[in-house]
């Protein structure tokens, strides 16, 4: 790999308070033109992690580079600009509810650039193609299925070609069909468009179609990382039971409590 | 809501708004008085100017003519100097005399202007030689008492 | 002892808290207004704001405008004719409205109706993540979302209360005129002679746009803070309508004192 990373987070800690940090000493390396699965349970960090390479949120040490930039060295024009290469797709799609589909896309090509209104609308009504949904252009957000919207949120983030994309739990609460149309929207737009993107998800099956390589992140640590097939074949314990699904193992079924014999004698005594 | 709908709707919203200050510009207030008019200054001395306030009417013969602009005490003479602007197409004689009225029995009080004879006018920054105080109501009516007593006491004294 | 000292201490940390928040809606108010330039340069935003905030509060400015004039027709009428000058009615109706009710009533009015709409606007916008995604596509949302919205609140008021003043003063005709039968001319020459436009119209018009500013403001900022959940953009839109009324009312009177009674000083 001789063309420098994408992304670079080197030892990086965050935390909105010092006693609870979300995460501690992160490195992660993202290869251009490939896509990344971080994965891992409801509230173990990931999405911290996106929102500091996206430049949300400040990270407490260490550094991040992303598109060769150093993040901690921007002010908010500079990370506006920094944007200007990125995209992202948030977990419901964040449409614009007061616009139609078409304006949705076209929005940041009116905002950003100074085309003609017929340039627009073919680069709109080609973003659309990529995803299949030309012909919804003048729908209304409120009229589209949970997949719809989310596609055209797809087509939308990818509006101006964006050497980045970020995903956000693309796959969270979409019927089987449109599970598998935006996997493979995911991997094929960034194979066309010559893109690097990063998937956060719990969605195991999914993921491992579509990523070149993936990080495990377990209460704001990376505990494992490599190939798909490495993972699925891996011993290590929380990987095992991630990718497995399994009830108990490193992360315990069971919340915190005293001993239940104890409990139940106590419960009883005091009845 | 296709664009051209919600213009002609703001535009129309706007346009009944601009139409009701418009109304109430000139239907409900009075801006065809002088407010942007020309007008000169005339000053003049009165020993009592009773309830006489800053932007009360000056009339000759009943009529709005200027607004009083500012009451000062002169020091030296104790009394009181009241500098008025009066709307330049109306001239007065040099002889104007100023008096201070009350328009209806308790109403507020303005200035009135009766005009003299002499053939000169007056011009900006003149001052009026010819001035009537205010009625100070408390002074006519001890003024009253002192004649009835006086009155009684004659009648007795017969 | 000690339940006194904690009462203190949370007092004292309510009123802390409510002083900072003042602090950051004002950085918020600057941060508008330097950011407003999209909002003037594409007016074609502000315009669109202006049709959900302006127009759309029209029917009931219109209406209540009508009732209150009629309102303050019958009762001035019945105070006014027990000293026998009834024709001062229309002095009564026009003064009332034009210094007082009209800027006043109709900031109430805009505050409820369009002031609630835009802080739930907002408010909804930032829950549903429309606002990161915004952020996130290198556009800055107070300066397309916020400040078109600022100024149409700003540039409506005057006019909602222009048209409320102005259909007041007619329902007070309708009911001293039509209805009751107080001389038509002494009506409006009455009014003529008193109302004055540099004092009165002007002052009043100050007022009402003074008001859009302090409302407009207060929605905007409730629904741009509001958390980004159900009960936090209902709690936002609640206060917004109770801030922007304390506001107007307690502005009313600072003004009031500043404009009406100062001339009487002398």
């Amino acid at each position: 790999m001789a063309a420098a990373p994408i992304v670079e987070i080197d030892r990086v800690s965050f935390g909105y308070d010092a006693s609870r940090p979300v995460l501690s000493d992160v490195s992660l390396r993202i290869a251009p033109g490939s896509v990344v699965g971080i994965m891992g349970q409801s509230g173990c960090g990931k999405t911290t992690l996106l929102r500091i390479v996206a430049g949300w949120l400040k990270a407490g040490a260490g550094t991040t580079r992303v598109l060769g930039e150093d993040l901690s060295g921007l002010d908010a024009g500079g990370i506006f600009a920094l944007r200007r290469k990125m995209g992202m797709l948030f977990q419901f799609g964040a449409l614009f509810t007061d616009m139609t589909v078409f304006d949705n896309v076209a929005f940041q090509m009116r905002e950003h650039t100074d085309l003609p209104e017929e340039l627009i609308a073919d680069l709109v009504a080609m973003k659309l193609e990529a995803v299949g949904l030309r012909g919804a252009a003048q729908l209304m957000p409120s009229a589209l299925s949970g997949g719809m919207a989310r596609r055209v949120a797809l087509a939308r983030a990818v509006a101006l070609d964006p050497q980045l994309m970020l995903y956000d739990e693309p796959f969270t609460g979409l019927d089987p069909i449109s599970l598998g149309v935006i996997a493979r929207l995911i991997r094929t737009l960034n194979d066309s468009l010559g893109q690097t993107s990063i998937v956060v998800s719990h969605d195991v099956e999914e993921c491992f179609g579509i990523v070149d390589y993936v990080y495990f992140v377990s209460a704001g640590r990376i505990v494992a990382e490599g190939k798909p097939e490495e993972m699925r074949r891996s011993g290590a314990a929380f990987v095992r039971q991630f990718v497995r699904g399994e009830t108990d193992g490193p992360i315990p079924f069971h919340y915190p409590a005293p001993e239940y014999a104890a409990d139940l004698a106590q419960a009883g005594a005091g009845g | 809501m296709k664009r051209s709908t919600i213009d002609i709707w703001v535009g129309a919203f706007v346009a009944a708004g601009f139409a009701g200050l418009l109304f109430l510009a000139l239907k409900v207030g009075n801006l065809a008085s002088f407010s942007t008019a020309q007008a000169y200054q005339l000053e003049a001395k009165f020993a009592n100017i009773g309830g006489l306030k800053v932007r009360a009417p000056i009339k000759s013969a009943g009529v709005v003519v200027g607004r009083v602009s500012d009451v000062r005490f002169d020091n030296d003479s104790y009394e009181a100097i009241v500098t008025f602007n009066v709307d330049a197409q109306y001239k007065f004689p040099r002889d104007t005399s100023a008096k201070i009225l009350t328009s209806g029995l308790l109403g507020e009080q303005y200035v009135g202007l009766e005009a003299g004879g002499d053939g000169q006018m007056l011009k900006d920054k003149d001052r009026l030689r010819l001035t009537q105080s205010a009625v100070v109501l408390e002074n006519l009516i001890s003024q009253f008492l002192f004649n009835k007593a006086a009155e009684g006491k004659d009648k007795d004294g017969k | 002892m000690a339940e006194i000292a904690r009462l203190l201490q949370r007092l004292g940390e309510g009123a802390t808290a409510k002083i900072w928040r003042l602090g950051y809606a004002a950085r918020f108010f600057v941060y508008i207004l330097l950011h407003s330039g999209t909002a003037l340069r594409r007016f074609r935003l502000t315009v669109r704001e202006m049709y959900f905030a302006g127009v759309q509060s029209m029917i009931i400015i219109l209406v209540s405008g009508l009732f209150v004039g009629m309102v303050l027709g019958l009762q001035g009428y019945d105070t006014l004719q027990r000293y026998g000058s009834s024709e001062a009615l229309g002095i009564l109706v026009a003064l009332s409205l034009v210094r007082e009710l009209g800027p006043v009533v109709a900031g109430l009015l805009f505050a409820s109706r369009a002031g609630s709409a835009i802080t739930a606007e907002i408010g909804l916008m930032k829950a549903t993540e429309q606002i990161a995604a915004m952020e996130m596509m290198a556009v800055d949302p107070v300066a397309r979302v916020v400040a078109p919205r600022f100024w149409a609140g700003v540039i409506s008021m005057p006019l909602l209360a222009a048209l409320f003043s102005a259909m007041g003063i007619f329902g007070g005709y309708l009911v001293g005129v039509q209805l009751i039968g107080v001389d038509e001319g002494a009506f409006w020459s009455q009014m003529q002679a008193s109302v004055d436009v540099r004092n009165d119209i002007l002052n009043g018009v100050i007022k009402s746009v003074v008001f859009g500013i302090a409302v407009t403001w207060i929605a905007v900022f409730e629904g741009y803070d509001a958390p980004p959940t159900a009960e936090g953009v209902s709690g936002a839109t609640t206060r917004t309508v109770v801030t922007s009324s304390l506001a107007i009312l307690a502005l009313d009177f600072v003004l009031t004192a500043l404009m009406f009674t100062g001339g009487s000083a002398k």
